[in-house]
């Protein structure tokens, strides 16, 4: 697009939903969807006299999240007011955390999109802990923009994740977003679904364009709005294309225009501008004093980070050591989660035969889940019966067709693996019937015979289907075989 | 007949009298004295009528009675109470019905208390005369012309005028001593996170704590254990033991005890001369029951005032931030639509310009000027620190005595109007009290005489964190001692 040398800048702030059963200062439900209003209390609703109360398992969830990307957990934090004027802000501050985050200085691990064999460090600033806001919701259909509010959200635990200015492009950026859910999933922290608001996502962007021998920063841009992570990724690709063109037509600079928001319009595929100067803003952030500061002793971080278990991108790493999959075929398996990875680690134990797994479960497996909407939890192909068919298949007793027929027969009716094979008819084939019919065959077709002899040996392939026609349980490798050694080849 | 808690219990035990004829007697006290000195914001008659009759079928019953059974309190309109209005005396929350009550009013209902009405206060707490009030001045029982100082003002008047034996206040800078002193009652702040301010309307949250008012020692003793205790909807909450506050009363042996006298509160030129006196004479009682006085030093003192006029502004700026007219409370009827800023700022702009008084708006752009970029290490951070000295002054007084005695307010009751437009004359009253808020530590106001105009004097005993029983123990003496506590104003003529 350019022609200059051209390198973007990105940050990210995350912030995720946490999953906690109450919200993070009262008792109230932090679960998604009820009817407005009803998940509501005189602490939440911030009314007078009223005080918070810290939720612990928020505390928990915040480490096991900061510990996962990398973050130190100090032995002190702390609640801050954040100060500002909003209708859906019930007590007029928002409890956060200013100077002391809970989690600070991580790096999340990518895999660099232009390389997949190379790892990128992302940097993460911070995580800190704040409670949401409540909802507006501008009814403008009514012709005078009536706003309602919706208070269940006010007060529900949320972790803001500030990323270093590290990523280089919306790829990456999808990369991030990717793996930093997969963990937030894993770890059962948050469900980081964009569409119910339980990750969202605003990215700063700009440009740093080689010039006349200098480095010249294109004005940074705030791009909010986004509500998928393919409308981040096309947000940032338009917002990229757009710094270049509007600079080279304009040529300012940072310096003309520090930072501007825009809103990301998924039905126009563009940015369009929200505020055009951005104001620095005054929280006049001060300590809670309804809040004691919180102690985190290094015992209880240690017991936390035992806690975590394997992460997604060491399983990762161990797909590729011990099963021997490509980083592709790896990244596919550990991209759907804990309960596929151990479905995949058992029919790979099972079979024997980690690649053809894995195959199978790229294929088959995942395209049957997709088909018919359901997880690996509720798949009727349990990992045992999977890891039996194809040990059979690695044994040479079933072939990949009629190993699919038993897969079918498997997702529509209940049986073992045998009584599928039983009942589909397959059977094992004497070698002596074999030799027979491949003779027969043969005799049949002496062209094939002397093609096979002037050195093609690929046209026995139309006598393997032959074969299968006359007798469906023949394996057409063993046919294969049969037929070259009578040839003589 | 109002001024004892203990003897309306022991009363109503013997059968002589009944919690209805008890409340009878203090609505109508509170009906003749209602129109000289405006202590209520509301009166909740039929509601009081209601409980005490519930509590004499208890008593008749032979049900089990709480204790503090058929006695009618009177609760500061800074307490939420679920079945009357909660204003703060404010314009703000003029109608504000609090879907639920207080921890402390939890508590007094659970004692069997009779909850006679809401008293009144200078706007939100802020204040030191009740001046602030948006709902006219409470009078002092003792000279209608002058304050009955504040922010508890309605709370101790109300006491003062006989109206009822025991009232609950809130102390943020003094709002419970200063005007306990200038009524001539007793006024016990507390601990801070001794009492849960769970349902107490936030002033200053790290200062703020709910307190007894009552004529004698023993009957604030018998408040405080009512509504003292942890309470976990509070995080500020202490988690700690209470002791029965009543059991070591009725002394006046203080051997052993060593009482600090300050030397600087002593000697300023801003002490009346008649308290200055009083304190002395205090001193001298304490001496005759065997306590030892010692000279100690808070050297960091005179940052009293100052630290606290940084602090609490800043917290009430953001606890005040709340009253927007969005949700409830005051909310403008004339939203310019065509304001520069939209209609939503011009909503903010006026519903609080109309709902908040004169001295809550000052202390709003106090502290929010306080906690300005730029400003907050200058004034906040600043304050924060020389909070921690004062802690520290506190601290190291108290390795030299067990109490601490000194005046509680530099004059007694002041007129009406007298200081109501110069705040940093107001903010003086507190020059005593304010020490006691910034290290949370427990403190009582005692009667200690009067002056030459017979109006009444405060002494003021400080203890260490956590140590009401030790203050309750050497006021205890000290009214076995003295009689200032019994000193009663006038009866209050219905016209004035």
């Amino acid at each position: 697009m350019s022609k200059h040398e051209i390198t973007t800048i990105i940050g990210l702030e995350v912030h995720v939903q946490l999953k906690t059963k109450t919200k993070l200062f009262c008792s109230c439900s932090a679960a998604f969807g009820a009817p407005p209003n009803t998940q509501v209390c005189p602490v939440c609703l911030g009314l007078p006299g009223a005080l918070p109360v810290m939720n612990e398992e928020a505390i928990e969830l915040a480490i096991r999240a900061g510990l996962a990307i990398n973050c130190s957990i100090p032995p002190m934090t702390k609640w801050d007011r954040k100060q500002y004027f909003y209708p859906d802000l019930p007590k007029g501050y928002q409890i956060s955390q200013f100077d002391l985050p809970i989690c600070a200085d991580g790096y999340l691990e990518i895999t660099d999109p232009e390389d997949p064999d190379s790892i990128r460090h992302i940097g993460i600033i911070r995580a800190h802990l704040e409670e949401d806001a409540g909802k507006s919701m501008h009814d403008e259909q009514t012709g005078k923009s009536d706003t309602r509010i919706d208070l269940n959200r006010c007060g529900t635990p949320l972790l803001e994740i500030v990323s270093q200015p590290d990523l280089r492009s919306a790829a990456e950026v999808k990369e991030y977003l990717t793996q930093l859910k997969l963990i937030l999933t894993h770890l059962d922290v948050s469900d980081c679904e964009m569409q119910e608001g339980s990750l969202r996502v605003d990215a700063n962007v700009n440009l740093h364009i080689r010039f006349d021998g200098k480095k010249i920063a294109t004005p940074i841009v705030e791009v909010k709005n986004m509500n998928s992570f393919r409308a981040v990724e096309r947000a940032l690709e338009y917002e990229i294309e757009r710094q270049y063109a509007d600079w080279e037509v304009d040529g300012l600079t940072i310096e003309d225009n520090p930072k501007t928001t825009r809103g990301w319009d998924d039905v126009k595929e563009r940015t369009f501008v929200q505020r055009e100067k951005e104001e620095s803003a005054d929280y006049r952030y001060f300590p809670d004093p309804d809040l004691l500061p919180i102690r985190i002793p290094a015992e209880r971080v240690e017991e936390l980070r035992q806690s975590l278990g394997e992460l997604p991108r060491e399983t990762f790493a161990r797909l590729q050591s011990q099963h021997g999959l490509k980083p592709y075929d790896a990244d596919v398996i550990v991209n759907q989660g804990p309960a596929m990875i151990a479905y995949y680690e058992r029919v790979s134990e099972l079979s024997g035969d980690a690649k053809r797994a894995s195959s199978w479960i790229q294929q088959d497996v995942m395209r049957t889940l997709k088909d018919r909407d359901v997880s690996i939890d509720d798949f009727l192909v349990t990992s045992v019966q999977l890891g039996e068919l194809l040990k059979r298949v690695s044994d040479g007793q079933l072939d990949n067709t009629r190993a699919r027929d038993v897969f079918s027969y498997l997702l529509e009716k209940e049986s073992t693996v045998e009584q599928a094979i039983a009942a589909l008819g397959i059977e094992q084939v004497d070698s002596s019937e074999i030799d027979a019919l491949c003779q027969a065959l043969l005799d049949a077709n002496p062209a094939v015979v002397d093609d096979v002899r002037g050195g093609k040996v690929q046209a026995v392939g139309s006598l393997i289907g032959q074969a299968k026609k006359k007798n469906p349980n023949a394996n057409p490798q063993q046919v294969r075989e049969t037929l070259l050694r009578l040839i003589g080849k | 007949m109002l001024d004892s808690a203990a003897e309306l219990l022991r009363l109503q035990e013997n059968g002589d009298l009944t919690a209805v004829e008890i409340t009878e007697k203090s609505l109508s006290a509170i009906e003749s004295s209602e129109k000289s000195i405006n202590a209520f914001t509301h009166v909740a008659a039929e509601k009081a009528i209601e409980t005490a009759r519930r509590v004499d079928a208890k008593r008749a019953a032979g049900e089990p009675l709480g204790p503090l059974a058929g006695i009618p309190v009177a609760v500061k309109d800074v307490l939420c109470t679920s079945d009357m209005p909660t204003t703060c005396s404010s314009r703000m929350l003029k109608d504000f019905l609090p879907p639920y009550d207080a921890t402390v009013v939890e508590k007094l209902r659970v004692a069997d208390a009779v909850i006679i009405g809401k008293t009144n206060m200078d706007e939100f707490a802020m204040g030191a005369s009740t001046e602030t009030s948006a709902f006219g001045v409470t009078r002092n029982p003792w000279d209608t012309d002058r304050t009955p100082g504040g922010s508890s003002g309605g709370a101790a008047a109300c006491v003062a005028a006989g109206n009822v034996p025991l009232s609950l206040g809130s102390d943020t800078g003094g709002s419970i001593r200063q005007p306990a002193a200038f009524c001539g009652i007793t006024g016990l702040k507390p601990t801070y996170g001794r009492v849960s301010r769970y349902g107490l309307v936030a002033f200053a949250s790290s200062l703020d704590q709910v307190g007894p008012m009552a004529w004698s020692v023993p009957d604030v003793a018998l408040l405080l254990q009512a509504i003292a205790g942890f309470e976990p909807r509070d995080s500020t909450s202490l988690n700690q033991y209470v002791p029965n506050y009543s059991e070591i009363l009725q002394t006046t042996d203080l051997r052993g005890l060593k009482i600090g006298i300050l030397s600087e509160s002593s000697e300023t030129e801003a002490l009346d001369p008649a308290i200055r006196k009083a304190v002395q004479d205090a001193g001298e009682v304490f001496r005759s029951c065997g306590a030892e006085l010692v000279e100690v030093n808070l050297p960091h003192s005179e940052y009293w005032v100052p630290t606290y006029y940084v602090i609490a502004p800043c917290e009430a700026s953001s606890n005040l931030s709340r009253y927007d007219g969005a949700h409830y409370g005051h909310r403008t009827e004339s939203i310019d639509t065509g304001s520069e800023h939209g209609p939503l700022v011009s909503a903010y702009c006026r519903s609080r310009d109309e709902g908040f008084g004169a001295e809550v708006k000052r202390r709003i752009m106090v502290g929010t000027y306080a906690l300005s970029e730029g400003y907050a290490d200058k004034y906040y951070n600043q304050a924060l620190k020389v909070r921690r000295l004062i802690k520290g002054d506190f601290d190291n007084a108290f390795t030299q005595c067990d109490l601490l005695l000194g005046p509680v307010t530099p004059s007694p009751a002041f007129r009406i109007g007298e200081k109501v437009d110069d705040p940093i004359q107001m903010y003086l009253c507190d020059l005593f009290t304010v020490g006691a808020n910034l290290a949370g530590l427990p403190a009582i106001s005692l009667p200690g005489g009067s002056d030459s105009k017979g109006l009444p004097i405060g002494i003021q005993l400080q203890a260490p964190v956590l140590e009401e029983s030790r203050l309750l123990f050497a006021a205890g003496a000290f009214q076995t001692a003295t009689d200032h506590h019994k000193q009663r104003p006038q009866p209050l003529t219905e016209t004035k």
